[in-house]
């Protein structure tokens, strides 16, 4: 795979994309915004300190999901009243890309998805149920978050944030929905929940004393 | 494990903070890396906000009571399933029954990789607890249970749990005097529990866990208390299964009845002598012995049969027998007493003994034989006629009574332990069983 390269124009440093569709990333020296044009990257914007988190995952943290393997290459962090919680961009080595989110280590590994007629937010209460791909989703809860920040490759442009919200569905049988409000289409991911030891997580952050 | 994995450059390690309490100026170490929500000071009881650097206190509570001291003190660390926990907070829990007051304790466990578990207590018994990743789907009305993962857990109770002491951290906006209705459903050894707290419901699944075990996974000095009672999911020491001891108990019962058939259809059960004797009191004078006809077994070793009838009455007679094999001279020497007697008292008529008589000698080898008989009897008893039949090879069937009873007893015993801790499990339930004892005297001795 190709890995294309190219310099920060804020700062000059080498930008090297892991994937190469990524279209947002951010500088490691300078927390630029860079977003990828046809011939160029432009800053779009500046990311402040992420806030200390707790999560175990980190950029270039490798793992396994069934018998692919894949790289965290991005993170999208996001808080609401009970926490925060990330969205990890993988990097499946079939070069497909999905998000692994970890809520206070709660972890689950999903997909972007096409539907058709995804509700409107306002139509939307807990208990509702949908089916996607022959498989009944019961909305679990409705949450109103806040977007904190972002780290590495995406493969969408994401950054000028506030409030988002989320609508995640549940099923009988440890696969779960999330319909993501943040733009006005609304965006579909299935996915399931996974064990940590599944995973077989490597460069993972230390914790001290553990 | 990949806990073990080398730090790589970049962001610092996160450490334990290492705050002070904003009310007493306590120390406060938050050993979750940030995961807590709230945490309560050791000294001052105030509930902090655990997220927001300068802790901002929350709520402050009385312990009203009493100081409760956790079992496993906070900051105690212990390998469970394979990983090791740190006890980071601590909470009890209450719920009145009929105005009585029932405590149980809880436990906050964090790793930093693999996140919240948590251990309960309730009189001695533990559950280790994790919340469910699958939905339940639970039916309540009439026969009320939940489905997890394929399997049926059964309604135990539903209560209102208040929460009156914390301490440590926890993942969640704790405060006392907080309310939720718990319903749990049984599965022994696991217990499926629903927590409502304002809108939103919380499923956990638990495993019942012995004192013991606790204690050896934190190392904790000395001995665990001794559970009191039977708890909702703790397993049946009867770990066999009754309903499938039953089945194989009726199999082999089958199986006996078959075994004894065929042994019964294959017997030859061949008549060798029949013979009625008279027995005279005045021929009797000193030795009274005289032999039988000679009768043959053939074929292979058997049981030979003998049948003594005396149509008596208030009377014994009593048979000195000698199997004698007349070419070899072996002898099986047996008694055989034949006694009835019969009478009227204050409770009615009764009798005792019988006027049939049966014995059978295993193992007899083919040959000619020949039965050597010397009989006795009461004094008062002047003669009396009685027959003696000799059956070969005969059916024994005795030693299947033995074993339908050796298997019996034990499956009688097996079933009546499991019924009784089924029963004291389910007496503390919502559903108790009925309580014959209780229904027959009509009155509710309640201590």
């Amino acid at each position: 795979m190709t890995r294309p390269i190219a310099n920060c124009p804020n700062c000059g440093a080498k930008i090297v994309f892991r994937w190469s569709n990524s279209v947002q990333t951010v500088c490691d020296f300078c927390k630029s915004i860079l977003v990828r044009t046809d011939v160029d990257l432009k800053k779009v914007g500046q990311v402040a300190d992420l806030p200390p988190d707790s999560s175990p995952i980190q950029i270039n943290t490798e793992g396994q999901y069934g018998n692919q393997a894949f790289v965290v290459v991005g993170r999208i962090l996001y808080e609401y009243d009970q926490g925060g919680w990330n969205e990890w961009h993988v990097m499946m080595n079939d070069g497909t890309s999905a998000w692994l989110s970890d809520a206070q280590s709660e972890y689950a590994l999903s997909l972007s998805s096409k539907a058709e007629n995804l509700p409107a937010i306002a139509q939307l209460q807990v208990g509702q149920q949908f089916t996607w791909s022959n498989q009944r989703y019961t909305v679990s809860v409705i949450t109103p978050a806040h977007y904190r920040g972002v780290e590495g490759e995406l493969p969408f442009q994401y950054w000028d944030k506030t409030d988002v919200t989320f609508v995640d569905l549940r099923t009988e049988s440890g696969k779960f929905a999330t319909l993501d409000y943040s733009d006005p289409e609304p965006a579909l991911y299935l996915g399931e929940f996974v064990e940590f030891d599944d995973l077989k997580l490597k460069n993972l952050r230390s914790f001290e004393g553990w | 494990m990949s806990a073990g994995t080398p730090p790589l450059s970049g962001p610092p390690k996160p450490q334990p903070k290492a705050l002070n309490c904003p009310k007493c100026g306590a120390a406060i170490v938050l050993r979750s890396f940030g995961q807590a929500e709230t945490v309560v000071c050791g000294s001052c009881r105030s509930i902090l906000d655990a997220q927001d650097p300068h802790l901002a206190i929350l709520q402050q509570f009385e312990a009203a009571t009493r100081e409760v001291k956790p079992l496993i003190p906070l900051g105690t660390r212990g390998k469970l399933r394979g990983t090791d926990y740190e006890v980071i907070g601590f909470q009890r829990r209450s719920t009145s029954v009929d105005g009585i007051a029932y405590y149980w304790h809880e436990y906050v466990l964090f790793n930093p990789y693999k996140g919240i578990r948590y251990l309960s207590e309730y009189n001695g018994h533990w559950n280790d607890i994790s919340i469910c990743k699958t939905l339940p789907t639970a039916e309540f009305g009439g026969a009320a249970t939940a489905n997890y993962l394929g399997e049926t857990y059964k309604h135990f109770q539903s209560a209102d749990a208040s929460t009156d002491f914390v301490l440590g951290e926890f993942p969640w906006q704790v405060r006392v005097g907080e309310h939720a209705a718990v319903t749990d459903f049984v599965h022994p050894p696991r217990v499926l529990s629903s927590e409502k707290l304002d809108k939103e419901v919380t499923w956990s699944i638990g495993e019942y866990m012995y004192g013991r075990e606790v204690w050896d996974t934190f190392k904790l000095p000395g001995a665990a208390p001794e559970p009191m009672g039977v708890y909702e999911n703790q397993p049946s020491p009867v770990t066999t299964n009754v309903t499938g001891m039953w089945v194989a108990f009726a199999a082999f019962a089958v199986f006996l009845l078959v075994l004894m058939a065929g042994f019964d259809m294959r017997a030859k059960k061949a008549p060798v002598l029949h013979e009625t004797y008279q027995y005279n009191r005045a021929e009797s004078k000193g030795e009274s012995s005289f032999v039988t006809d000679v009768f043959a077994l053939t074929g292979h070793p058997s049981t030979l049969e003998v049948k003594t009838y005396a149509p008596i009455s208030n009377h014994w007679i009593y048979l000195n027998y000698a199997l004698i094999n007349q070419d070899t001279g072996q002898a099986w020497d047996f008694g055989r007493e034949v006694s009835y007697y019969s009478g009227y008292d204050s409770d009615g008529s009764w009798s005792e003994g019988q006027q049939n008589d049966a014995v059978v000698i295993p193992s007899v080898p083919p040959g000619q034989y020949y039965l050597r008989i010397e009989p006795e009897a009461d004094p008062s008893l002047p003669g009396i006629p009685y027959t003696v039949d000799v059956t070969h090879d005969v059916p024994v069937f005795g030693i299947y009574g033995i074993a339908f009873f050796a298997l019996l007893v034990p499956a009688v015993i097996i079933s009546f332990r499991a019924y009784t801790f089924e029963r004291s499990r389910w007496s503390e339930s919502d559903h108790p069983p009925l309580d014959f004892s209780n229904i027959s005297t009509g009155s509710g001795d309640d201590e």
